[in-house]
């Protein structure tokens, strides 16, 4: 009987230490991959690069300063450019705002065939599930490119561009929320003879709103930074100012412009945080 | 009594209702009248008249097709040679079957699949057969160097839609497949067919015309197509020099894009945990520690990807580094944020217990914290890096490089779209196969069943 024990602990141990080496010998792994993908990497970059890591690395702060330097030169005037380049940031704004609304009623649709519950049919819910993941792998820039190209410069191939990829994203996020939605009230309502609207309405909608409220705020976040970029590349709005000016290289107004973004996208963040934390109850 | 009381009740009801149902009738107006406004600010109704149709028909044509060039100058008419999409160096050394050239009439002949013919004179270029009409054009030019639509000048009205008749220029396009442009100078027919043609191995490859089972099987074949190198060195010599799919910089460039991502990313979660841990109070007890490192992921957060990168672009010039810096301290201070809340969040109970044992304040967090927040940290950095391989295609395009400038650069030259398309089914495939390996990867390390997949 003691020895039997005394076996038992043994097997125990014995097994303790095989799992314990066999952890080691993971994190070993991972942390050796984690080293060779780090230095590899870095070694390819520091070959490819048209500047050496620590020439860059020295002067890194060169062009902020260089910036604030003339920003300070031009005798601190950039509080006035920063109202000049208000109207650039709201109509960013605008144009972020509308297309993750267009963007979230374009995934709602999508969502409702995407989830399992509600349709029961599987060829559907995968054919939408794959179409919103084709919707979502094109970086936004890729397609606003392409239909800046056939369409000229404007506004609206960002619009579209950010309406197709918040489809995607969003209709992702939805589907799941509405998979994940409790079943007891929609069988309660069904045990009482609800039609099916009445249990959609009552039963699916009060659990998934507050979510899909606090997702679509999560991206509208991310496409004010969205569109941002697609201005960049000649969608209009503050990014188009933003590389106007570095191109002609006004310090002050660079400046003022950065300003702006970051003030937005900071207060955003914000905003965004506080309203979701309402929404969904818990203050994170 | 009772009656009163419910009777309020259901009053306060029916009034909390309409209230309810007030608010719902103006925010959705509001928001009709916000989604008119902004429908007519960008002007989706102007969309079919800025779409340009005639480029948009050209890019889907040539994402999957190829076009052959058949070039006449008027003044050496006995010229008349063929080019693949144009291309200085890519002409044809025997003439393509669908090429007749007649030397007794002295007329070359274009055939198309649907049975049309251009025929070139030295004098005048015919149209023949073409399923649309069953008239023959003829396209001569003036005395003064002008071409021209035989027995149509000054009544260009009648042409068929299809035909378009300037001064300087007659420009005819039966279909998508076949196109004419007459100029005083020359005529050029392009002749449109389906397909990727030289995707494997380029016009002037030893290897030309090769399919990719063709080239594998080369790859084991003894006898060698040139005596001085092996064929298996041969085929991936070649396939990797094409010159009209440039897939050795293409797919580097895909590398690259690649590598900004993931090298971002790790940096980002390797620098951005220990600085959660100093952020987080019930880990680091000197709050002036934390404000500064809160303030510090915000800045991080706050400055957006797209101005950290034209900073690091002034400083390490267009290249790797400065994609991969300007992932990392983005997502540094964003990673910083989340992990140093969710450290925040863990359960004491772990940690008291650890403590119990007279473990010091290491082993206290070792063990007591970071069990608990090592899913959260490992599935973060992976919805992380998936975003990122986005980020760094756009972060390219501004100036980084990687796959972002090329696809802008193959774009802006307005031909290549072939190589627009191939690109950009490169980057599709390489975001889904990151989203799927980041989804593997969380379901292995986190054990978590993703119900969705």
């Amino acid at each position: 009987m003691n020895s039997d024990f005394a076996l038992g602990f043994d097997t125990i141990e014995k097994n303790l230490k095989a799992m314990a080496f066999k952890r080691l010998l993971y994190s070993l792994i991972s942390i050796l991959a984690v080293i060779f993908l780090l230095s590899s990497g870095l070694t390819i970059a520091e070959n490819n690069n048209a500047g050496s890591f620590e020439r860059g690395i020295s002067k890194f702060f060169d062009y902020p300063v260089d910036l604030f330097k003339e920003a300070f030169e031009s005798g601190w005037r950039w509080y006035a450019y920063v109202f000049k380049y208000l109207p650039d940031l709201i109509s960013t704004i605008n144009m972020a705002f509308f297309s993750t609304l267009f963007g979230a009623i374009f995934a709602l649709l999508l969502s409702l065939f995407a989830s399992k519950n509600l349709i029961k049919n599987p060829y559907i819910v995968t054919f939408a599930r794959r179409t919103m993941d084709i919707l979502r792998s094109f970086p936004e820039l890729v397609i606003a490119m392409i239909f800046l190209y056939l369409m000229g410069k404007s506004e609206l191939p960002a619009v579209i561009a950010i309406v197709i990829h918040t489809a995607g994203a969003l209709g992702k996020l939805f589907s799941e929320a509405i998979e994940n939605a409790d079943s007891k009230p929609i069988e309660g309502l069904q045990s009482c003879g609800a039609r099916w609207w009445a249990r959609i309405r009552f039963a699916v909608i009060p659990q998934v709103v507050p979510l899909f409220i606090s997702y679509t705020l999560l991206r509208l976040e991310i496409n004010v930074r969205a569109s941002t970029i697609l201005g960049f590349v000649g969608a209009g709005g503050i990014g188009e100012a933003l590389s106007a000016v570095i191109q002609f290289r006004y310090g002050d107004e660079i400046i003022a412009i950065m300003f702006l973004l970051v003030v937005t996208i900071i207060s955003l963040d914000y905003f965004s945080r506080f309203l979701r934390g309402r929404l969904i109850g818990d203050n994170k | 009594m009772n009656y009163a009381i419910t009777h309020d009740i259901s009053n306060e009801v029916e009034i909390k209702h309409k209230k309810h149902i007030r608010i719902l009738i103006i925010s959705a107006c509001v928001f009709l009248i916000y989604l008119i406004g902004s429908i007519i600010h960008f002007n989706l109704p102007g969309l079919a008249k800025k779409w340009n149709n005639d480029r948009a028909s050209m890019f889907m044509l040539d994402i999957y097709a190829h076009k052959d060039h058949i070039k006449m100058n008027w003044k050496e008419p006995e010229k008349i040679d063929v080019r693949f999409e144009g291309g200085y160096r890519e002409v044809y050394k025997q003439d393509p079957s669908w090429l007749i050239r007649d030397n007794q009439k002295k007329s070359t002949t274009v055939n198309f699949e649907n049975g049309g013919k251009f025929v070139f004179f030295p004098n005048r270029v015919e149209m023949r057969n073409f399923p649309k009409t069953k008239e023959t054009f003829v396209f001569k030019l003036n005395q003064e160097g002008k071409p021209y639509v035989e027995n149509y000048v000054g009544k260009e009205e009648l042409l068929p839609s299809w035909m378009r008749a300037t001064e300087n220029k007659v420009e005819v396009r039966p279909s998508l497949y076949e196109r004419l442009q007459v100029y005083g100078s020359k005529v050029e027919v392009h002749r449109y067919e389906l397909g990727w043609k030289y995707f494997w191995f380029d016009f002037n490859s030893p290897l030309e015309g090769k399919g990719f089972f063709e080239g594998i099987a080369l790859m084991f074949d003894k006898n060698r197509v040139d005596p001085e190198i092996s064929n298996f060195n041969l085929v991936i010599k070649e396939f990797w020099g094409n010159e009209i799919w440039h897939h050795d910089t293409v797919l580097f460039a895909m590398v690259e894009t690649l590598l900004m991502a993931i090298l971002g990313t790790l940096i980002a979660s390797i620098v951005g945990l220990p600085l959660a841990f100093l952020a987080a109070y019930n880990v680091t007890p000197l709050s002036s520690i934390r404000f500064f490192l809160r303030r510090l992921f915000d800045m991080l957060r706050g400055i957006d990807m797209l101005i950290w990168s034209l900073i690091f672009l002034r400083a390490f010039g267009p290249g790797l580094f400065t994609g991969i810096f300007a992932i990392a301290f983005t997502d540094t201070g964003t990673l910083g944020k989340l992990m140093s809340e969710a450290i925040e969040n863990t359960d004491k109970k772990d940690k008291e217990g650890i403590q119990s044992t007279g473990a010091n304040k290491v082993l206290q967090h070792r063990f007591g914290i970071i069990p608990q927040i090592m899913p959260i940290f490992i599935s973060q950095s992976l919805y992380y890096l998936e975003s990122n391989t986005r980020a760094a295609v756009i972060i390219g395009a501004m100036g980084a490089g990687g796959i972002g400038l090329h696809f802008l650069g193959a774009l802006m030259t307005g031909n290549d779209f072939e190589n627009v398309a191939y690109m950009a089914i490169l980057v599709l495939i390489a975001v889904m196969c990151i989203d799927t390996m980041s989804a593997k990867l969380r379901r292995l390390l986190i054990g978590i069943e993703d119900k969705n997949n």
